[in-house]
């Protein structure tokens, strides 16, 4: 069952890496002319794949810092694969990020130039302290253990700590600051982004311990109900947060806040809120983790509908924020496809994001062969 | 009508008063001391002219564009499209329509739509490498092509919709003579458009026709979009320095004045952005 299952993980993985070859090629080669978005939507499944993969990272690291600062026994086992996690999908989100600016060559002026007014230069700098903080603890992780070595991986955890939570709100901050657009400028941003990378951060790791644990047995299981707990915990407050977001304004009722909602929940991409986000990547894997408490499969496929559809949220951030033209008429101004209003992402988009999760399935894959991830991190000799 | 004697600083009664904001305490007590001694030379002013430089040279260039003029004939979009030689999809200063209403109470309302230059840009604190910035000597708002990574995340910031990207894009023409001609902006700096090399990859804005400017600052000759209106309905001059809202497109014209006699809105005034580009209803 299981050699069938890597055969087929092969092949998809195969075939991802090669469709995300030919995004790769076609990027360096025609740069952002076979992107969709435009000059009025001007960001799009890129900048979406980043926010989604750094919210990944960051929920994953806070998570494993519950093994390395606050000491939380039951979840020992985890640590490494959480500290793994948050690498991987930190170097994803960079990669996105990385072929979405104009110019690629250019992207270490951040470092050169920073501009401390903007909150993305702080984004920046902050995401590159917990990219290098992030390498040395996953260096200590893998080492023999010592008494001086858990005393380290404990301080670097708990530096580590108010970092994620100050870059990843920073990521929804340099949203959040946009006064131009309403659907972003709220106070409440910076906080969902937060509840948001832990909620899917922590289904991301509920699903890789649930469905690809080496050992399925008691402690396992245990493992498993812990993690399911805490996802579904995670889930509610994010939804709540959520509720707190969309009710507010629409209650309130006055166009200039309600526009961009009003887009996400009636447009015509309402499905990917409805279907994608409440439907199935939330009340079925509440009902799923609720309905079957002690069934470590179902609880692994209610991580990975959380996980992977959580990517329905991030594109629903950043699109109708932008797709509700600046100034009434400005998108029909002009006849030209990147002056409209409306952002589909194009087959070329895709197929560069398929290279992003092809390397970041690789890496993972890697990992699993070349490091124990599935082994708690050596305890010093007492 | 304002005169060359008139003071330049809004409010500022006397010239001491004048020169004390713009050049502060210390910087007029050196420079009346300079003039009690030269006193024998020449008048005042003149001594200003040869020892403040930078007073002279403290403009705000802005626009006051009269709709009631405006026809809707899309001509400063296209003088602008040729004067910047811009690509497909970048447009300065496009002419926005709306249809208001149903037969047989049909409206129909359009204004032309360059960068407002605000004066609290939110556009320029975004930018994680200060690639764009309000210029201190006249208040253009520019790109620096060659700093500008093409984020994007300006045009997100700017509330008016009044940036683009360049996506590297061609006209057809681009093969023919045409695409032979260099773009004067940023006086013909970034020359004939080459793949993947700056502005392609950049975000792009009106600039005012800086190109158009001499050495000192002074414009050779009006922006395009207001040369060309044949309405003469896009007004362009400078709100500071010697002129005081003299219009640099109509002789005998000054953008104060009209300020003054009609009424005038600026758009989404609410934000604070203080734009400097005015419409009169
Ligand atoms: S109109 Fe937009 S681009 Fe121009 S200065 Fe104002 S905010 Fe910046
Ligand atoms: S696109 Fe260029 S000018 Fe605009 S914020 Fe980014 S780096 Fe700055």
């Amino acid at each position: 069952m299981s050699e069938r299952c890597g055969k087929w993980g092969w092949r998809v993985w195969g075939i991802l890496a090669i469709l995300g070859a030919i995004g790769v090629f076609q990027r360096f080669a025609f740069g952002h002319q076979l992107a969709a978005y435009g000059s009025l939507v001007p960001w799009g499944l890129w900048v979406a794949a980043y926010i989604y993969f750094v919210g990944l990272s960051a929920g994953a690291f806070l998570l494993s810092s519950l093994v390395y600062v606050f000491k939380v026994k039951a979840l020992e086992s985890i640590g490494r694969l959480a500290l793994v996690t948050a690498v991987i999908t930190l170097f994803m989100a960079l990669v996105s990020i990385w072929f979405d600016i104009g110019h690629m060559e250019r992207f270490w002026y951040v470092f050169l130039r920073p501009n401390f007014r903007s909150m993305m230069a702080w984004m920046i700098w902050m995401y590159t302290a917990y990219f290098l903080l992030l390498l040395v603890e996953l260096r200590l992780a893998f080492q023999p253990g010592s008494l001086k070595r858990d005393r380290l991986l404990s301080l670097l955890g708990s530096v580590g700590v108010p970092l994620a939570i100050a870059f990843h709100g920073g990521v929804g901050a340099l949203f959040a600051v946009v006064g131009a657009r309403p659907y972003w400028h709220t106070g409440l941003f910076p906080i969902l982004f937060l509840s948001g990378a832990l909620t899917s951060g922590g289904a991301l790791l509920l699903a890789v311990v649930a469905l690809r644990w080496p050992e399925k047995d008691e402690s396992h299981g245990r493992l498993v109900r812990l993690l399911s707990k805490i996802t579904l915990g995670l889930l509610l407050f994010d939804l709540l947060l959520e509720w707190a977001e969309v009710s507010v304004p629409l209650w309130g009722g006055t166009a200039y806040h309600t526009e961009g909602l009003k887009l996400m929940l009636f447009g015509p991409f309402w499905w990917v809120f409805w279907i994608f986000h409440l439907f199935l990547g939330s009340l079925v894997p509440i009902w799923l983790l609720v309905r079957f408490p002690t069934d470590t499969q179902k609880a692994g496929w209610a991580g990975a509908l959380i996980a992977v559809l959580f990517m329905s949220v991030r594109l629903n951030i950043v699109i109708p924020g932008l797709a509700v033209p600046i100034l009434p008429g400005l998108d029909q101004a002009v006849l030209n496809p990147r002056l409209t209003a409306s952002y589909v992402p194009s087959l070329h988009e895709w197929l560069v994001l398929a290279f992003v999760v092809a390397l970041g399935l690789g890496m993972f894959g890697a990992s699993r062969k070349f490091l124990n991830l599935y082994e708690k991190t050596a305890e010093a000799p007492r | 009508m304002p005169t060359e004697t008139e003071t330049p600083v809004k409010g500022a009664a006397t010239l001491e008063e004048v020169v004390n904001r713009q050049l502060g305490r210390r910087a007029f007590l050196k420079l009346t001391g300079l003039g009690v001694f030269t006193a024998a030379a020449g008048s005042l002013p003149a001594v200003l002219e040869a020892a403040t430089p930078k007073l002279r040279t403290q403009r705000r260039y802005g626009m006051v564009i009269d709709l009631k003029r405006c026809v809707n004939c899309k001509a400063c979009t296209i003088a602008c499209k040729l004067e910047n030689k811009t690509p497909p999809g970048v447009v300065y200063n496009p002419v926005i329509e709306e249809e208001i209403g149903e037969y047989p109470y049909v409206q129909r309302r359009w204004f032309p739509k360059p960068c407002f230059h605000c004066d609290k840009p939110p556009c320029t604190g975004v930018c994680p490498v200060t690639a764009t910035y309000k210029r201190k000597e006249d208040g253009i708002v520019i790109v620096d092509y060659d700093k500008c990574i093409g984020c994007r995340y300006c045009i997100t910031a700017c509330p008016y919709g009044a940036r683009f990207f360049d996506f590297g894009e061609n006209y057809p023409a681009h093969t023919t003579a045409y695409g032979q001609v260099p773009s004067p902006e940023f006086q013909g700096e970034y020359g004939l458009r080459r793949e993947g090399k700056s502005p392609v990859g950049n975000v792009r804005k009106c600039t005012f026709c800086l190109h158009l400017q001499d050495a000192q600052g002074r414009y050779t000759r009006p922006p395009a979009c207001s040369e060309t209106c044949m309405a003469k309905a896009i007004h362009f001059g400078d709100f500071a320095s010697e002129s005081n809202g003299g219009c640099i497109t109509h002789e005998g014209c000054n953008l104060k004045r009209l300020l003054v006699e009609h009424r005038w809105i600026r758009l989404k005034e609410e934000l604070g952005t203080e734009p400097s580009v005015y419409y009169t209803l």
